[in-house]
Formats: C-alpha cells, structure tokens, sequence
C-alpha cells in the first residue's frame, strides 16, 4: 500500500464493482490503425457517440509503408486500414495526424514527445507497448479492442487493479550498457512471465540516471516480462523533458501541475506485493538467441544447454533453436548477420539515433548487410538532419527511411526474408514477427550498429 | 459473438508448449482486416500450413484424431501482443474454452470478451490432462461455469477455478461490459465534476 500505483490507481477509480472489476477513469485513449477498426465498428453498430473526443488521438504507423508516404499505400488492404481510421477519427470527431502529417509517427514515441502523455494520467491504447507512456509517471497500458470500444463509449474500462511490483536497479551502467540491455537482462533473469499479473515501478540509481528516452525504453519493453505496464516516477529529469512541449500545460497551469507531479511518488513506507532489486554493474550489452525476448544473453556469453530443463521446457527450447538455426550451448559473437533494423518504439528516438552513428561514424557498412533505419516520428526525422546525423549515416552508406512501426512486426513491405538473421532494436524475437521464417536478435542500437559495420555479432565495447 | 455460457463437455485438442504467444496464434500480416470475420481460418497459420499453403501434417489442428471446442495449451498461453484478433481468431475456429496453467493478462481479458473461457489449472492437474489425452484423444472434459469446476472424465479428478462474479455473470447471460458502463455515465460525469483539472 501507498505505492505510487495504488496513488494514481485510486485517483482514477469511478466506481468497485462488487467481486469485481474496477471501473476505471482513462485521460488519454491512443488509437492506431489495427486494433480500432472493430471498436469503431462496434460504437456505430450500437449507434453510439464517443463520450470525450478531445481525450481520444488517433495516428496510422503499423501499416505505413517507409517510403513514398505521399503517394497513396499500394497494398489495398493496409490502404483500407489507414483510410478506415482516418474516416472513423472524422465521424467520431476525434484528433487525428494522419500519414505525412508532421506530428505522425509510431504512437508510442509521439505522445511523449508532443506532451499528450503526462504524469499521474492513466494512458491505454490497444497495443501492450502502450507501457512506453510510463516513464512520464503515467498508469499506462494495453488494452484489446473490446476494451478500446469501452473507452471511446465511456472514457471508462472495466479493470481488475494488479499487484504491484518494484524492480530496484542499484549501481551504475557500465560503458557500452544501455536502457534496452537493462530490459533485455531483467527478461533473462525473470521471463517473459516473471511480471505477469503486475504493475511494475522501476527504482534505484539506474534508473534515475538514465535519461527521458532511456526510461521510455525501459519501460517500453515491461510487457515483455509479463507486466501489466511499467512506470518511474516523475523527476526533475521529467519536468525538464515535457516543460514547453506542444501539449503540456503552460503558464499557471504548468506551475500547478509540476505542483502536483512532485507528489507523485511511492511513500517511504510503501509496501509492494513483490520487490526485486539487481545491480547495474552485473549488465553487459545483451543479445537474444532464442524466440521470446526472455531468451536472451551477454553478448560475450554461450546460449544455456539443455542441462536441469524439464521435459516440456525442452521441447520448446529445441523448437526455438531450430527455428533460429542455434545449438545449445553455442556462442554467438562473430556470428554472421544479414539485416539490421533501428527503429520501433522501443529504439526509434533521437537518442538512438546519436548512439547507432556515435559507432558507425567514419566507418563503412559491411557489404552483405542490408540496414534499415526507421525514425520513430516525423520530429524524430527532422531532429536527425537537424543535428546532421544524417549525414554522418549517409558516408558510412546508411539511408533513413521513413517514420512507422516498419520491420518490427512487418505489417507494411518491410519483411526480413525467410532463414536471415536480424539484429532488430524493436521488442520482439517472436517466430515469424518481422515477416515469415525471419530469425530476429534483439539488442541495443549499439550493439545493432556494431553488426552493420562488421556484418557479425560484435561486443560494441571493442569499437567504441 | 455474445453466447452464452454454462456448462461444456468436450474432447480436448492438446497443444503443449509452453509461451505460445500472439503472434503465432494470429500472424501480424492477418492483422489487416476491419472487422471481426474469419480469423479461424488462420489460427496457428504458419504453425498450421507450409508455405505453400499446404497443410502440416503432424500439427494438432491438422490431426483428425483430436477435435473439440476445448484447447488445453502448455503454460504462458498468450504472451506478447494486444492484438484481440487472437481472441477472436480461437473463438472464430469454434473454440469455447483455453485450459493452461498460465495466460498472459491482455489475452486473458481479450478471451473473456469474446466469450471464450480462460481456465487456470494447476501444473500437475495440465499435465496428467496431456497425459489422459493422449492415452485417448477421446476423452472428455467437463467445464462448469457456475460451480466453477473443470473435471477430467478419464481420471475422474475436478479443480475448481477462479472468474470474478461480476464476469462469470456476465458469460453466463451473455452480457458485456459495454452495456454496463453505459449504465453507469451518471456515475462517469460526477468522477469528472469531482476531478476537475
């Protein structure tokens, strides 16, 4: 009790229904275009209009193909998916960017970088990496369409409140060692179930020191533990990032926010229903090798033999490592690689961008390898020429695309090929997840850099 | 998809591995469709046909020697996306119920919207269900909703299982939540007034 979570929670709460769900208020519905074509579907079929427009923004970026977006989609069916949200957003009068609108991007690096997503809210959208949202001290997570349907009729969801989890993090990150490699380790060490149930806080030195978009990956990547949705709470750090930002509060209702915001953390006596605590030094930059993003490693480590499974555990070990073309028990650093993918809502920020031309500059792309670099909004792409990253990219033969959710679950034509090794900045390692038979690797924009100049697996502290 | 639910007895299609998550339930690139149509036809698509789009033999959906609306799967059923076409693709294929001993949250819930029954069972209780049906892919469950019982018939051994009263009344008259929250707007508007920001 008296956890942030239970604050913002209870804050929100319109009514406990008896034996339960909760009936819980939401400030900020996000809707992309896959997850709510039904809702909308369902809210006309019941004749319904939606009972808070202004709260509810709408972008495309699953299917938005990263090339040519002035020219119509030329699959028909993504074409009618990103048509069907932008009529929707319009009967429902809702806030919409659409494709080449300058505030367009993936959804989840938008709301933060525009000031939509704020801390104390409660944020859902009907996409699990709506987790992202809380490293601006916000209750934020996925939801399915039924669910999104409850929102746009009500501005209400019915909710069973979780249990509340914190991971304390201590020490500092050593060289080369990055938000996702943070992520990357806790997934390896409690699995990709570990969380589930829960509503997890990120605490400690670690994550206080990181930065906005270093919490923003962090806390992306919370579902893939199993949570609920993650979240820090608000700092200085998060004052300075939102202050001026198109949609924070300004003038005397900035200053009453921050007010606010800055009694928005755990009490000192608050008593979480599951604690863990790691220490920062013991992580190194991580690599997955399997297909869940559990199944991951040191990069300098040998993938787990069979030793101590269970019977069942082993059969879907030996799945995935024929999937992936892996022995146990292997090491994977120097293996070869073909396609390396910057971008997702998990690593399509700016500072990503720093970091993956931080190691490529000066240097040249392996040949062989095939490197898609996918910004994360518009804003995201004007800042990189702005700073002229791009051009630092473009000598070392690397080219920007443009901003959506791209390769990481491949919906629009950017597809790995079938048996073809990714290393992918996105959250997913899943079979099939970025195009049929593809083999993903997840990592850091470091470690991703590193292989796209070297065209194998290589510890990025050797470079940097 | 609004059913009703009260007690099913079924034969059961096994599916034991464990972290089956959404994207091997329903493919992202089946993700493109704006209504709720037609996801059965492709539930465990690239786990189901070949390339070709043929089917693979040895899958279980593939196997008519298992059938049934009842699909008991290896632990951590439904990891990873929100994507509701999974829930929607299980209840389009004719499945009523999931027995695992672990689902992921978001499906759980997906499931239960769509009128799809997630049961949680114990470790031992999944796998001497394996073990029953695959000894005879004839045998049965019993899901009772109201006493909120699963029985397998082959060993004679009953769980009970956990559901919230609020949702059990809910698939037990084919009600959902939608019409409860509409409800309750008196009470939406007065949090708002309360909260004024």
């Amino acid at each position: 009790m008296n956890t942030l979570f239970d604050k913002i929670w209870d804050a929100h709460v319109v009514q406990q229904i008896e034996d339960g769900p909760t009936q819980l208020y939401i400030d900020r519905l996000y809707c992309h275009e896959v997850t709510s074509p039904q809702a909308f579907a369902g809210m006309k079929q019941r004749g319904l209009k939606c009972l808070r427009p202004a709260q509810i923004f709408c972008m495309p970026d699953h299917n938005t193909p990263t090339h040519d977006q002035d020219k119509p989609i030329e699959d028909p069916v993504s074409k009618k998916q990103v048509d069907t949200l932008a009529q929707n957003a319009a009967d429902f009068g809702l806030n919409h960017f659409g494709m080449m609108h300058p505030k367009n991007g993936i959804i989840h690096v938008v709301g933060p970088e525009r000031g939509l997503s704020l801390p104390g809210m409660t944020i859902v959208c009907g996409d699990s990496h709506t987790s992202t949202h809380g490293a601006m001290g916000a209750v934020a997570f996925g939801i399915g369409t039924s669910e999104v349907e409850m929102v746009l009729a009500s501005q209400c969801i019915l909710q069973q409140k979780p249990k509340s989890m914190r991971i304390n993090i201590s020490g500092s990150l050593g060289r080369g060692v990055t938000a996702k490699d943070v992520a990357l380790y806790l997934m390896s060490k409690i699995s990709t179930s570990g969380a589930t149930g829960y509503f997890v806080e990120y605490a400690g030195s670690v994550v206080k020191d990181l930065s906005m978009e270093g919490r923003l990956t962090l806390c992306n990547l919370s579902i893939e533990m199993g949570a609920r949705g993650g979240f820090i709470a608000p700092d200085e750090k998060t004052f300075d990032y939102l202050k001026g930002r198109e949609y924070a509060p300004t003038g005397e209702a900035w200053d009453k926010a921050v007010a606010y915001w800055k009694t928005l953390k755990s009490g000192e006596d608050a008593v979480f229903d599951k604690e863990l605590c790691f220490d920062g030094a013991d992580i190194q930059p991580m690599i997955t090798y399997g297909t869940n993003p559990g199944m991951g490693m040191s990069i300098t480590d040998c993938i787990p033999t069979l030793e101590g499974m269970g019977e069942a555990a082993q059969a879907s070990f030996m799945k995935s490592m024929n999937y992936m073309g892996f022995q146990p028990g292997q090491r994977l650093l120097g293996h070869p690689i073909d396609y390396v993918f910057l971008g997702a809502c998990t690593n399509g920020r700016i500072e990503d961008f720093r970091a993956f031309a931080s190691v490529v500059k000066g240097k040249k792309k392996a040949d062989g390898v095939t490197a898609w670099l996918v910004p994360g909004s518009w804003a995201v792409d004007q800042q990189i020429r702005m700073e002229g990253l791009d051009v630092v990219l473009k000598d070392a033969g690397f080219e920007i695309r443009q901003p959506g959710c791209s390769a990481c679950l491949a919906m629009n034509d950017d597809k790995i090929p079938v048996g073809k090794y990714s290393v992918s900045t996105s959250n997913r390692n899943f079979e099939g997840r970025q195009g049929p038979g593809s083999r993903t690797i997840l990592a850091s924009p470091l470690v991703a850099a590193a292989a796209a100049i070297t065209g194998v697996l290589t510890d990025p502290r050797t470079i940097i | 998809m609004k059913q009703k639910f009260n007690i099913i007895t079924s034969t059961c299609v096994p599916l034991p591995l464990e972290n089956v998550d959404t994207d091997q339930i329903i493919p992202a690139r089946f993700l493109k469709a704006t209504d709720k149509k037609g996801f059965g036809e492709n539930l465990f698509r690239d786990w189901r046909y070949d390339k070709q789009g043929n089917p693979i033999k040895d899958f279980v959906l593939n196997d008519p020697t298992y059938s049934g609306v009842v699909l008991v799967a290896g632990k951590n059923f439904g990891s990873g996306s929100s994507r509701e076409h999974a829930a929607w693709a299980i209840a389009d294929y004719g499945f009523r119920v999931v027995v695992s001993s672990f689902f992921a949250d978001i499906h759980k819930n997906n499931e239960l919207n769509n009128f799809v029954l997630p049961v949680v069972v114990s470790e031992q209780f999944l796998q001497e269900l394996f073990d029953s049906i695959s000894a005879n892919p004839k045998m049965e469950v019993e899901v009772n909703l109201p006493n909120q019982t699963i029985t397998n018939k082959a060993t004679g051994k009953s769980e009970q299982f956990e559901i919230n009263a609020y949702k059990k009344h809910c698939l037990i008259n084919g009600l959902d939540d939608i019409d409860f929250l509409l409800e309750n707007k008196d009470k939406i508007e007065a949090w708002e007034k309360k909260n004024e920001r």
